[in-house]
């Protein structure tokens, strides 16, 4: 990343850039919220959810993989796009089981917390009802394919953090699935120290014997919607 | 819940047999240990045990110093390759509304109940597996089918009986089949033929020249010179896409990197299509004159053609032609005499997934990977196939660069419109009299080209294939070129009697399967769009049905990551569009009909009960 400066506007306002830095980077640094879910600031972008889409120049591309460029128009905060995002999160919902109130992960899920902050009340989509494994045999971790949004991050994790691979793909479309290096989690290199095992946005990797210890009400989302941080540092613009 | 999560790696603990994993280290050290040949890899291991095991992955893995999950992910995405050990004679019959319309339903069921497999699944003697697949590319001759990897076509289900006739009297197999040949005893049958049906050969594709006339042109200019002609001609890019070839290639050029790579992509995958088939068929030298010419204007000294897994039966024929070619000094070092124009061929194979047509999806493909598309930017022509600057290009595209550098770009224009010039390789199947190929100019109306093909009578015209449109009698009087009616080739005619919902509803199946995965509003997206349509089909759609159903459609087509899904929603919102009196017949006149019935909802408990509901609304 050189330091050659750029800038772009974001719904309107003039934001300041670095070459080299995508979108999402930029908003992110000039406290701008783009909804994400499978983009991990630690880990190069995989473009799967769309979630962080917004109108780039006139064109819809993902935050997370678009380059920034001197004077490109962003448009972000729209009722039009924030509306296919939240098509996208139910989408999500009714890919995979999701039964918040039984779910360890929930007040600290991203997917439940953009559901909230887009406005989704109950998916009015079908639910697809799929069959997926959960797996149990790591002795410090458990793995719940049901919540899992296939968003990559543990693999990219797994692979460019903790040297491993313990993560991948299988299949494809509807099918896909996340697989593991082995007969089963118990039987990788997976750790419950590796950076793989503290990105899943969703609960679907967790760590055993760690469920349900923060009271309800003291959740990261619990207290502040998602993004509130990253709009914390916004500085006031300049008129 | 048990289900399909690490199934596959689990599945099958046992080890590979020692003599296995040895034969799988020869194979992967004939392709040279590298990684990027995986799909190479892959296809021998599937060639030879007909199936490619956990164990096999394991070796094949353990044989390339990688991961067994790296493999596994390219493995399962793939429909050519299968876990489990298919019947000895594995077919699979093309599925769309044009093999549907010539009875592929009845040479199924015939095939099925000859064979003994119920359609899905294998024969209790293991003989034959009998499955559905995505069209082939025969849509010209369907019904047809795949057996063991060779083409089979205008089956009728007498056929069907004969082929599993004589298959079951062949010989069981003793030697392990050669890599890439075809099974002997499917090559054998009388069904096992292609017809090239070119019913139209226009000014251009299809004239006779000597091989080689376009790249000895070609010697005569400079690099930046070829470029020019090609953009002077105002060639566009005969894929789908359109973008023009000559600028195409002029970004590729000033691209810097290692070496430039250059693409034929022969994947041929829209539904309908089967113009390059012919092509490759009937004059392949063309195609392969204009990548060598496309290879002196880009600096490329590799250049690889993606050929549709389905198309194997033309490897060995195209393995000949480049033989002769290299014979000629046509191909090689020093082509035509010319010192240090270097440039050669390699063919791969793919192996069953539309996507991998999309040109990133087909050079993650190429490298040995799942076929995922890409994001971009960069675009191929920066960092392309091993990061380097790649051009991908249509193999229709090559030829016509071929005839421009044989009789100029002015000739070339002359032909055609002002935006799309020269001439179009129709694919031409459905409801007429002479499907087959048709090179005909830009610029000719629909009515014009259903004139040609003894259509008068049609209802509907599927243009560009699913992806495309669903053209209305009103629309007949439009025009074929890219300023009007765009389309890489596929045109399905469809005539009186056949249902537009339909119609839809298998392209909708199409890509379905045909989603790679990737990103959410493909995956998910295609299948609640299955979902909407089919509560419609069956009756129970409800004009709020119909309202949902669009903004859906127009969600996927905003937020999906690539063309495949941007366009997946088009069979559902064309449509809409020209039949919204189709749809409206299927209404009930609710506001609101529940997806399941409760008959549906309660059958499982009913099944575990033993017993039916007791209906208290009948008064006793
Ligand atoms: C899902 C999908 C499938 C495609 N399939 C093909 C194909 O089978 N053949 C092809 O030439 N182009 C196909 N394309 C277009 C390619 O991405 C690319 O634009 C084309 O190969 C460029 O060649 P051209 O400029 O000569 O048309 C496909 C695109 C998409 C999005
Ligand atoms: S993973 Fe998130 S969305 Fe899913 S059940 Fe748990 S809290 Fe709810
Ligand atoms: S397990 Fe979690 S991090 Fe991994 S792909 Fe699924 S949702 Fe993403
Ligand atoms: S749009 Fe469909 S095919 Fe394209 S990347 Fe997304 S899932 Fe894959
Ligand atoms: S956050 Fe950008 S695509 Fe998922």
């Amino acid at each position: 990343m050189s330091d050659a400066r750029i800038s772009l506007t974001v719904d309107g306002t003039q934001i300041q850039a670095l070459e080299g830095q995508s979108v999402i980077q930029a908003c992110d640094a000039a406290g701008v919220y783009v909804p994400r879910l499978c983009y991990h600031p630690d880990l190069p972008p995989a473009g799967h959810c769309r979630v962080c889409s917004c109108r780039i120049n006139g064109r819809i591309n993902s935050a997370c993989v678009t380059p920034v460029s001197q004077g490109m128009v962003v448009e972000n905060d729209t009722p039009a796009l924030n509306s296919d995002r939240r098509v996208i999160i139910e989408m999500l919902f009714v890919e995979g089981y999701h039964l918040c109130p039984t779910c360890e992960k929930s007040g600290d899920c991203e997917l439940q917390a953009l559901g909230y902050r887009l406005g989704m009340a109950a998916p009015t989509l079908p639910y697809l009802w799929p069959q997926r494994e959960l797996d149990a045999t790591h002795p410090e971790i458990v793995l719940d394919r049901n919540r899992c949004i296939l968003c990559s991050r543990c693999i990219r994790a797994s692979r460019y953090e903790d040297g491993k691979s313990v993560f991948g793909f299988e299949g494809r479309g509807i099918h896909m699935r996340l697989t593991v290096d082995g007969s089963a989690l118990g039987d990788t290199a997976m750790a419950a120290a590796d950076k793989a095992a503290h990105v899943c946005p969703v609960g679907c990797i967790l760590i055993k014997r760690t469920g349900f210890r923060t009271p309800s009400g003291h959740h990261r989302f619990d207290k502040a919607p998602i993004g509130s941080d990253i709009e914390a540092v916004r500085s006031v613009p300049k008129t | 819940m048990m289900g399909t999560g690490a199934r596959e790696l689990r599945e099958d603990p046992a080890a590979a047999r020692p003599e296995d994993a040895v034969l799988i280290d020869r194979i992967v050290a004939e392709f040279g240990r590298d990684r990027t040949r995986l799909m190479d890899i892959v296809q021998a291991v599937q060639h030879r045990w007909g199936r490619v095991s956990a164990a096999s992955v394991r070796a094949i893995a353990q044989s390339l110093g990688i991961h067994a999950v790296e493999v596994e992910d390219m493995v399962s995405f793939y429909s050519f390759f299968s876990r489990e050990r298919k019947g000895r004679f594995h077919v699979r019959l093309s599925k769309t509304p044009v093999s549907l319309m010539k009875g592929a339903a009845k040479v199924a069921q015939a095939f099925a109940a000859a064979s003994g497999a119920a359609i899905g699944t294998a024969s209790p003697d293991g003989e034959f597996t009998i499955e559905w697949t995505s069209d082939i590319g025969m849509a010209d001759q369907e019904p047809s089918a795949l057996i063991n990897g060779t083409v089979v076509t205008a089956l009728s289900p007498s056929d069907a009986r004969s082929i599993i006739a004589a298959l079951r009297a062949a010989p069981a197999d003793v030697d392990p089949p050669v890599f890439r040949a075809p099974d002997p005893r499917v090559a054998a049958l009388p069904q096992a033929r292609v017809a090239s049906h070119i019913m139209k050969a226009g000014p251009i594709i299809f004239q006779r020249r000597r091989r080689g006339d376009g790249v000895r042109a070609a010697l005569g200019l400079s690099p930046e010179s070829i470029i020019q002609e090609i953009i002077k001609a105002k060639l566009r890019g005969r894929g789908g896409a359109g973008f023009p070839t000559g600028l195409k290639w002029k970004f590729c050029r000033k691209s810097p990197g290692q070496q430039h790579y250059l693409i034929c992509n022969a994947d041929e995958g829209e539904p309908g299509t089967f113009k390059d088939r012919v092509l490759l068929t009937e004059a392949p030298d063309v195609v392969f004159d204009g990548m060598t010419i496309a290879a002196n204007a880009l600096g490329a000294q590799s250049g690889l053609v993606y050929l549709r897994g389905e198309y194997a039966y033309l490897w060995k024929t195209l393995q000949t032609v480049l033989e002769n070619r290299r014979r000629l000094g046509l191909l090689g070092s020093n082509i035509c005499g010319c010192e240090g124009f270097d440039f050669d061929v390699r063919i791969q194979l793919g192996a069953g997934a539309y996507v991998c047509g999309e040109e990133s999806a087909l050079i993650e493909s190429l490298e040995g990977k799942r076929g995922a598309p890409r994001d971009r930017p960069p675009f191929p022509t920066e960092r392309g196939y091993l990061q380097q600057p790649t051009a991908v290009d249509n193999v229709e595209s090559f030829a016509c660069v071929a005839r421009i550098m044989e009789n100029g770009s002015d000739w070339f224009a002359s032909f055609g419109t002002r935006e799309s010039t020269g001439t179009k390789l129709l694919s031409v199947s459905g409801d007429c009299a002479h499907p087959g190929i048709y090179e005909v100019p830009f610029g000719i109306t629909v009515n014009e080209l259903l004139d040609q093909v003894g259509a008068a009578d049609a209802e509907f015209v599927q243009m560009a294939g699913p992806s495309g449109q669903c053209v209305a009698p009103k629309d007949f009087g439009r025009r074929i070129a890219y300023e009007d009616l765009a389309t890489g080739g596929s045109v399905m005619v469809f005539g009186p009697g056949r249902d537009v919902l339909e119609v839809a509803s298998l392209f909708t199946e199409f890509f379905i399967h045909e989603s790679c995965g990737w990103c959410a509003p493909c995956r998910v997206g295609t299948t609640l769009l299955g979902r909407g349509l089919d509560k419609i089909l069956k009756h129970r759609g409800t004009l709020e049905d119909v309202t949902a159903l669009e903004e859906l459609a127009n969600t996927v087509t905003r937020m999906s990551r690539c063309g495949l899904g941007q366009t997946a929603a088009n069979p559902i919102l064309t449509t809409m569009r020209n039949f919204p009196q189709v749809y409206e017949a299927r209404l009930l006149p609710y506001q609101f009909v529940p997806a399941v019935t409760l008959e549906e909802a309660l059958a499982v408990a009913v099944k575990v009960q033993g017993r039916e509901p007791v209906d208290e609304t009948e008064p006793v």
